[in-house]
């Protein structure tokens, strides 16, 4: 194979996060020629299908020297977090509109966050790894605080810079430490290194406190309500579900590679997972706004994605039961990012002018008055709740399935009893649109309904929540086909 | 005939469809919602009377089954059956909800399309409960069912119909999630959501539940199922949804929702966990004789008419557990049967409370009395239901009790005795309500006025009174065509039973044969 070939094939394997920065790059030119919103649009979403879809050019194995690493579970993960930045990018239309926002440079910057997940995907090694969380962070910061005018828009970008810096430096000292222990920051040569070696797991538990940062992981999660609260909506569904998506990815490739089967793992993720999902839930409950109740939720979701780690990593677990962990974990993400960026499309409709409406009240009878809306929303909802015939029903069955395969029968009946206290936050907003009067003065910019742009995005992600409810087959025969077990062994 | 391959099928989702259609009517079109909606719940009762056909007597097991693949990993099969059990509660669903569609004819005009479409959802569900033998199906429609009845308490019930709705809500979900966790490691130690499969691999041996998992797993199960149904300590949300919910949702639930729980004790804990449900007998016994007594009690203090048969529902509903956990032949068909007369009797105390509440607006015992003088025709329907509902010879709710408590009395006497203390409650609270309500002076100068039945609720109530009567008299009939699938649980039972339980001081226990099940039918016809 002649070095340009193996230059060809190498940046082949990059194409998408290529692509993603070319066309963010793209944008940040057009824009002092480009006035009309509606073609700065198109651009970021043309960039952001092609991105998605060159990963049909892509060829297995690893790339640059091992640096990355290009297979069906990065392909999986490059597609979800693509089909969410389409979908996030036409949501975002109305919104910027609405909101009289300047578009070409949001769009870039989701475009460099999307190029950043998708290096998180695809990582084979820390570093890389490191660069790609940074990429997807800075874009992020910068976007949260896209509201320059809104003082809650701006603590938001700051409570995240700040504390997303920490986590980061937590990372990167991780891998300091990883590296010292092992020689190497390759995941592969990583596998060989001695598990027990205590360097090394003090390196990995400060990288599992940084990507816990990221995940909004308890007790990692101070940030998650006030940070998608203030950030655009739209903005907060590609949080809830880009980043979200990717760093678990990592968090997976990572621990599918070091022997993780350990007491030290299993607990550490038994712990946190339980945590998660205690504090996600108790928070939501009390929450009277429905952004940071689904901010909220969100918390409790990476709860349930936990399970699926603390399964992984069960000392009694046997390969089978693992890889059904590994597809529990990919099946869920998906299911969620979608429902996620749903259900925060429409609450960013409805906010009207400024976000001003926004609590529980302001939901009350919404059926009437948009009757679309409130059914979508509510479909979001059931499948947050994860009751059967939607996406959530089969991303929480898998879960459940991994956990009680690996014997984890406590964590699966903490999950079950979250999961009550999950529908009765869901069910309250359900029942404050169907079941209640609206009392308050009538929102003149919200009583339109949906924009066209918005309506699309949600039905995008209706049809695609009630086709992972009713035919689950077809993702979950990708998912199962990951080849984390093959690489790490 | 070319239904014949899918008949459960369409008996599922026929209503499904008709839903779909009702969408696509204008919404403020009320006759033609309320007249197709009619349509397609008569239709939809037509194909379940199909049903009766294809289940021969006196075979056990499935004799019509439908069977396809449906996801891959974890294996879940579209599994669909029917036996001499469910057939007679599909009907009873089938036949309640047009007269459900019927009650409502004057009573709802709030979001009228919605109503209707959330009926016939809600009957999509049940019906799918009863005739799914893959647990995973089950479960499914036992969760979905949720919904449709939560919006029907939530959106076109009373005063408190918000609180009722979410209890109800929550209570259920807190139960099924319990029975979720039990279906996953069910299916993780036998590899098979399947029912007939896993009885199998029980029966076979090869799956072997050590005690204290099967306890565990029994009482996921059971837990689920006894919110249901409701057993006592677990009813309270019974009587807030039952008296915030609309008359036909009153009906649904009354009628055949809480027999959902009672059908899954049948199906799936006393064929599953045998040894378990032995064990547990004499305490579920012993809440079911509380309930039967507490109902009663309660039922007698209430001055709210909705309530009082509400709660009468926890007392009647204690007998059909009290039937199924004495493990005799005889008072399992009783189960059913009085599953069955429930549905009915209670159905139509409902609907007749129902339309006591279109003409006064009030459920108080105290606005009305005298009411015979008025609407002397809804008098003597009234009395007729109540009379049924207790128990009177000759009508359904006799049956049932009798061969509950006969086929109790052969094992524990002492169990049908104090169960017995409730018939005559039962009669108590039902009498003197009548009296209150229909007897004596009109104390309200508003009740003098009130117009007797319309044409169409005398419909409806004849249909029923002729149903009650049935029942009573011809019980054969129906006895005859579950007999077998009863014997055939309690054989599985006892063969496990006798397996697992070979020590020498656990007494053998007596397996009605032929000669109970000849004695039930025989008096049963009385």
């Amino acid at each position: 194979m002649s070095l340009n070939e193996q230059m060809l094939r190498d940046i082949l394997r990059v194409l998408p996060e290529l692509l993603w920065c070319g066309f963010g790059v793209l944008l940040m030119l057009a824009q002092p020629f480009v006035k009309a919103r509606k073609a700065l649009t198109f651009i970021a979403m043309v960039g952001a299908a092609l991105g998605t879809l060159s990963t049909f050019f892509g060829i297995f194995g690893s790339g640059f020297g091992g640096l990355i690493q290009f297979d069906t579970f990065s392909i999986f993960l490059h597609w979800l977090v693509g089909l969410v930045t389409f979908l996030v990018i036409l949501a975002s239309e109305s919104y910027l509109e609405r909101e009289n926002l300047d578009a070409a440079e949001f769009y870039a910057l989701i475009l460099f966050a999307t190029a950043g997940m998708g290096v998180l995907a695809s990582a084979q090694e820390l570093l890389t790894a490191f660069i790609g969380l940074e990429m997807s962070s800075i874009s992020s910061y910068v976007l949260a605080g896209y509201r320059r005018d809104s003082a809650k828009a701006s603590e938001s970008a700051m409570k995240y810079f700040l504390l997303g810096s920490f986590a980061t430096a937590f990372f990167l000292y991780g891998i300091a430490l990883v590296y010292g222990a092992s020689g190497s920051t390759n995941l592969a040569q990583l596998a060989e290194a001695d598990a027990h070696s205590s360097l090394l797991r003090l390196g990995l538990t400060l990288i599992l406190v940084g990507l816990g940062f990221k995940v909004a992981a308890a007790p990692f999660q101070i940030w998650t309500p006030d940070v998608y609260e203030g950030a655009p909506t739209p903005v907060t569904a590609l949080f809830s579900a880009g980043p979200k998506a990717a760093t678990f990815a990592l968090l997976l490739r990572i621990f599918s590679t070091i022997h993780a089967a350990t007491e030290f793992w299993f607990w550490a993720f038994w712990i946190l997972a339980a945590l998660t999902m205690f504090v996600g839930n108790l928070g939501a409950m009390v929450q009277s706004n429905v952004k940071r109740m689904l901010a909220y939720s969100s918390i409790a979701h990476a709860g349930y994605t936990l399970v699926a780690f603390a399964a992984v990593t069960a000392v009694r677990s046997d390969p089978e039961s693992v890889s059904g962990a590994y597809a529990a974990v990919l099946f869920y993400l998906a299911s969620y990012a979608l429902v996620s960026v749903g259900s925060f499309t429409v609450v960013s409709e409805l906010g009207g002018r400024g976000e001003r409406y926004l609590t529980f009240e302001d939901y009350a009878g919404l059926a009437t008055r948009q009757p679309f809306a409130a059914a979508v929303l509510s479909l979001f909802l059931l499948s947050l709740l994860g009751l059967p015939i939607t996406a959530g029903f089969f991303g929480k069955l898998y879960i459940f399935t991994a956990a009680v395969k690996s014997k984890l029968l406590w964590l699966a009946i903490l999950m079950a009893i979250n999961s009550i206290i999950g529908a009765y936050y869901y069910l309250r907003l359900i029942v404050m649109m169907y079941m209640q009067e609206y009392k308050g003065t009538a929102p003149a910019d919200t009583a339109a309904g949906l924009s066209p742009t918005a309506a699309m995005v949600v039905t995008v992600a209706a049809i695609i929540t009630l086709y992972l409810g009713l035919a689950p087959n077809h993702v979950l025969n990708v998912v199962l086909s990951n080849n984390l077990i093959l690489s790490a062994r | 005939m070319i239904l014949s391959g899918h008949l459960l099928s369409v008996v599922i989702f026929f209503p499904a469809f008709g839903a779909l259609a009702l969408l696509c009517l204008r919404g403020d079109d009320e006759l033609w919602i309320r007249r197709l909606a009619l349509v397609v719940s008569i239709v939809e009762f037509l194909f379940s009377l199909l049903l009766i056909r294809a289940v021969p007597i006196g075979v056990a097991g499935y004799p019509l089954e439908e069977f396809s693949h449906w996801i891959k990993s974890p294996e879940i099969n579209y599994h669909l059956g029917v036996d001499g059990i469910s057939l007679f509660l599909v009907i009873l669903t089938t036949f309640l909800t047009p007269i459900c569609v019927l009650a409502s004819w004057h009573g709802v005009h709030h979001r009228l399309k919605e109503f209707h479409v959330m009926l016939l959802l809600l009957e999509v569900g049940v019906v799918g409960v009863f005739l799914s033998l893959d647990l995973f199906v089950f479960f499914l429609f036992w969760e979905v069912m949720l919904i449709p009845m939560a919006f029907l308490i939530g959106i076109w019930g009373h005063d408190r119909r918000i609180y009722a709705a979410v209890k109800f809500v929550l209570y259920t979900m807190s139960g099924s999630i319990l029975m979720l966790v039990g279906i996953i490691w069910l299916y993780n130690a036998t590899g098979s959501f399947d029912l007939p499969t896993i009885q199998k691999m029980l029966h076979d041996g090869q799956l072997v539940l050590s005690e204290r998992t099967e306890m565990i797993l029994f009482l996921a199960f059971f837990v689920a199922f006894a919110i249901k149904v409701p057993l006592f300590p677990l009813h309270t949300w019974l009587p807030d949804a039952h008296v915030e919910a609309p008359t036909a949702g009153s009906i649904i639930l009354a009628g055949v929702l809480l027999k959902m729980g009672t059908y899954g004790m049948i199906r799936f804990c006393l064929p599953l966990f045998p040894d378990a449900s032995h064990r547990a007998a004499r305490y579920v016994a012993a809440l079911a004789i509380i309930g039967i007594i507490y109902g009663a009690l309660v039922a007698m203090v209430q001055p709210n008419l909705k309530k009082l048969v509400a709660y009468s529902s926890v007392s009647h509903l204690g007998f059909v557990v009290l039937g199924i956990f004495a493990f005799q032949n005889i008072s399992m068909q009783g189960a059913v049967y009085q599953m069955l007369a429930h549905g009915i009797s209670t159905g139509g105390l409902f609907l007749l409370v129902g339309m006591l509440y279109d003409r006064r607006h009030t459920f108080e015992i105290t606005e009305y009395g005298g009411l015979s003088t008025p609407m002397p025709r809804l008098a003597a329907f009234f009395c007729f239901v109540a009379l049924s509902s207790l128990g009177l010879p000759m009508l359904n709710g006799f049956v049932g009790e009798y061969l509950i408590l006969l086929g109790t009395y052969q094992i524990h006497w002492t169990w049908a005795a104090w169960a017995a203390t409730g018939v005559i409650l039962s009669a108590c609270y039902l009498l003197w309500s009548y009296q209150r309500v229909f007897f004596g002076e009109i104390t309200h100068e508003k009740n003098r006025q009130l117009t007797d039945v319309s044409s169409r609720e005398q419909w409806m109530l004849v249909t029923l009174a002729v149903v009650i009567l049935w029942m009573g008299i011809g019980s054969p009939y129906f006895t005859r065509r579950f007999a077998t699938p009863c014997e055939a649980v309690l054989q599985q039972m006892n063969r496990n039973f006798m397996r697992e339980a070979a020590t020498p001081n656990v007494p053998p226990l007596v397996v009605p044969g032929n000669t109970s099940n000849n004695s039930a039918e025989r008096l049963a016809s009385r």
